[in-house]
């Protein structure tokens, strides 16, 4: 068995002072060498544990045949965002923890091939032209994130006219505003979002549903048959202690999108201004906590670490960008939880943090961290709070019936909300989770509602 | 793409801009604000929406930094790249009858609509106007129009009495008084008048306009700290009551990057201001 490809990356020694991609994606030979290692399973399991369900043998097949046109496609009928996944989905967890090959051996590169795949007819200027009928019908998307996107393509291709409403000033939702450039470079989300308008699908921004219009205003002045609600989770989740508002301390959310939608990384081309100092902390363990630290790292902070109140192991985020923060000098402080921000003049000066030790296992599977009553104090320069994202309450505000639980996500069955035509779908359901477990229930919502559609008013 | 209508220059550092802008206008309504950006990789400014009609609103900006003097580079029949709104929590006008505005500088404009409303249901208006200079004084035609009396307070004494609103403040509660005050303009004045209404038992409502990126409570920027709790101004305001507002930290937020704006103005080739 040949062994697993590598990714290639940029220079540990020199990427963490630019924002250029961090990983460079597989030549032609290694291409061939992965897709060479795919068994052709009877009944993939692969297939199962992506929730777009791409059908993944048969366009690795493609690719052993050199047919990277016909294998683009075979990926692009399930999965729209083919380079932004590609680079961006835990494979780990879905198709390659599934992968055979990885009980005895590892498994098959998936994520990878499918990135060149992506990235092939991005350059190759490939599109299948697709013969879309309108059917008569109207539905307007919610929010132009994972989840609205792969909903609008599916359902546009069942021939109704769709119409997305994003709120700020460009496309992509967290693809824009929070995933770094160095992971999920702009130009690649700008082009795989071009083609949807190529669909048909009409794309409408600066337009915030709830507050532009609402809910009633789009059933009953613009005579859409059904809406989707796809606002992601877009509410910071505040630490709740001392010292939380000064200058120097900044939500994940603001910290990311000052950098990646403002590009205040080019400060002063772009006249968005970010500062970090040269002692950062970021308190939390997930990926946006280690896109942070990178990108504070990236701005020419000396010391960046992560506070973290478990242990290494017990890191939600993606191996590998627990992997690639480690290489770029990224320090972890561990199994400390933060009590205090400490300023002077209201300027952040130190973060104190109370010393914690492993205990039983929790519900998560993971070691419960237990407080000692014993506590330091970090000299700090700049804070950046990356501890979760709740829904975004906008909508639920301004739409009367529209029923959520106690942390605001929307209810559903299904997809359907307690409103009629009003179907929700991604974070904005579940919390915070992937851009691909978005982009499933995008798909998903697509079939019922064209259900609905058909059953109401045909 | 907004297509600016008219454009008027209200004083050599304010402008008044008219911007094709029908959806925004469509739910519109006193106290809502917008989000603009001038071209394609400008800053996102707040601004208040003073007026509307059917298709546009208006908008008065200072040219203070980078971001407002860009803004105020683009002429009549040219467009703003983005216009974001209504934003914000309209004003929910109590049962007050007799209201009395407090403007600082430009902060008349986000007043006027407030005012306007009060007045167009018949609440008895009062308006204390103070500013740099008599030039710096806006909008004035326009609250002659809704105001009953008028008090001016100008630093140069170039019209109406020299020194602070709050001066004038305290002379006119001398012989009046009034359910509610509503303050904008600089934090420094809002708090100032707030702290003299409370000395008169007067309730104060402010208008805060923290540093904001999204406007939709994404990004946690524009937090205020009221009676401990925290507030955003984009989505639970901007207007609050002024009691247990912690303005100190307020005016530490809102200067975090002015060595960074003023970075920037030098770029613009305008190093001599600020």
């Amino acid at each position: 068995m040949t062994n697993r490809q590598k990714m290639p990356l940029q220079d540990k020694t020199i990427r963490n002072s630019n924002f250029k991609e961090v990983a460079l994606g597989f030549d032609l030979k290694r291409i061939h060498l992965e897709a060479s290692r795919c068994l052709d399973c009877k009944d993939p399991r692969c297939v199962k544990a992506c929730p777009v369900n791409i059908n993944i043998p048969k366009f690795i097949k493609e690719i052993l045949k050199e047919d990277y046109e016909l294998a683009y496609q075979t990926i692009y009928e399930d999965n729209i965002l083919p380079s932004v996944c590609g680079r961006v989905c835990p494979q780990e967890n879905q198709c390659e923890g599934a992968c055979v090959l990885g009980i005895k051996y590892e498994s098959v590169s998936i994520g990878a091939l499918e990135r060149f795949l992506g990235d092939y007819s991005l350059e190759h200027e490939i599109f299948k032209k697709e013969d879309i009928v309108d059917n008569g019908h109207k539905v307007a998307v919610i929010g132009s994130g994972p989840a609205g996107l792969s909903f609008a393509a599916s359902i546009r291709r069942l021939g109704y006219q769709t119409h997305i409403y994003e709120a700020l000033h460009d496309y992509g939702g967290v693809l824009r505003y929070g995933i770094p450039e160095f992971r999920l470079p702009k130009a690649v989300v700008d082009k795989e979002i071009q083609r949807l308008e190529s669909l048909g699908i009409e794309f409408n921004k600066n337009t915030i549903i709830g507050k532009t219009l609402t809910v009633d205003q789009l059933m009953e002045e613009y005579d859409y048959k059904a809406l989707f609600i796809a606002t992601g989770a877009g509410l910071p989740r505040s630490l709740n202690i001392q010292g939380e508002n000064l200058n120097g301390v900044y939500y994940a959310n603001e910290f990311l999108t000052r950098v990646n939608l403002m590009k205040a990384y080019q400060f002063p081309k772009h006249p968005t201004p970010i500062k970090v100092g040269d002692n950062v902390c970021v308190v939390g363990g997930g990926n946006v906590a280690m896109d942070a630290a990178r990108v504070a790292k990236r701005l020419g902070s000396k010391n960046v670490f992560i506070l973290y109140r478990r242990d290494m192991n017990a890191l939600p985020a993606r191996k590998e960008e627990v992997e690639h923060a480690v290489e770029e000098g990224i320090e972890f402080n561990l199994l400390l939880n933060p009590v205090e921000i400490i300023g002077e003049n209201y300027e952040v000066k130190a973060i104190k943090v109370e010393i914690m030790e492993l205990g039983e296992l929790d519900d998560s599977g993971r070691h419960r961290p237990i407080p000692t009553g014993k506590f330091k104090t970090l000299k700090i320069d700049s804070c950046i709070i990356a501890i979760g994202q709740s829904p975004n309450p906008i909508l639920k505000n301004t739409t009367k019936d529209l029923k959520t639980d106690q942390k605001d996500r929307i209810m559903v069955e299904g997809c359907q909300t307690s409103i009629p035509g009003v179907f929700a779908g991604g974070d904005i359901v579940t919390g915070a989770a992937t851009v691909i477990e978005a982009m499933g229930a995008g798909k998903c919502a697509a079939e019922e509602i064209d259900q609905y559609i058909k059953d109401t008013f045909s | 793409m907004y297509k600016i209508r008219k454009k008027i220059t209200l004083n050599k550092d304010v402008d008044l801009m008219v911007v094709e802008a029908p959806l925004v206008s469509k739910n519109a309504k006193p106290g809502h604000f917008v989000i603009v950006r001038s071209n394609n990789d400008s800053e996102r400014i707040p601004l208040t929406i003073v007026e509307k009609d059917d298709e546009t609103i208006t908008i008065i900006y200072q040219k203070l930094g980078y971001s407002t003097k860009e803004l105020s580079q683009k002429n009549e029949n040219e467009s703003l790249e983005d216009v974001v709104g209504p934003l914000g929590k309209a004003k929910i006008l109590g049962d007050e009858s007799r209201i009395l505005g407090i403007a600082g500088g430009v902060g008349a404009a986000p007043l006027y609509p407030q005012l306007k409303a009060y007045a167009d249901k018949g609440s008895h208006v009062d308006l204390i106007i103070g500013g740099r200079s008599k030039e710096h004084l806006i909008l004035m035609d326009k609250y002659e129009k809704i105001c009953e009396n008028i008090y001016i307070a100008t630093d140069d004494g170039s019209a109406g009495t020299k020194g602070f609103v709050t001066d004038v403040m305290k002379e006119v509660y001398k012989g009046n008084t009034y359910d509610i005050a509503i303050a904008i303009g600089p934090l420094i004045m809002m708090k100032n008048a707030y702290l003299v209404n409370k000395e008169y038992g007067i309730e104060t409502e402010v208008s805060l306009n923290p540093i904001m990126i999204d406007g939709t409570g994404m990004c946690g920027n524009c937090r205020v700290s009221i009676n401990g709790k925290n507030q955003f101004a984009c989505v639970d305001g901007p207007d609050f009551p002024a009691e247990g507002i912690d303005f100190d930290e307020l005016m530490h937020r809102q200067s975090y990057y002015k060595k960074e704006e003023h970075d920037c103005l030098i770029n613009l080739g305008d190093e001599n201001d600020q």
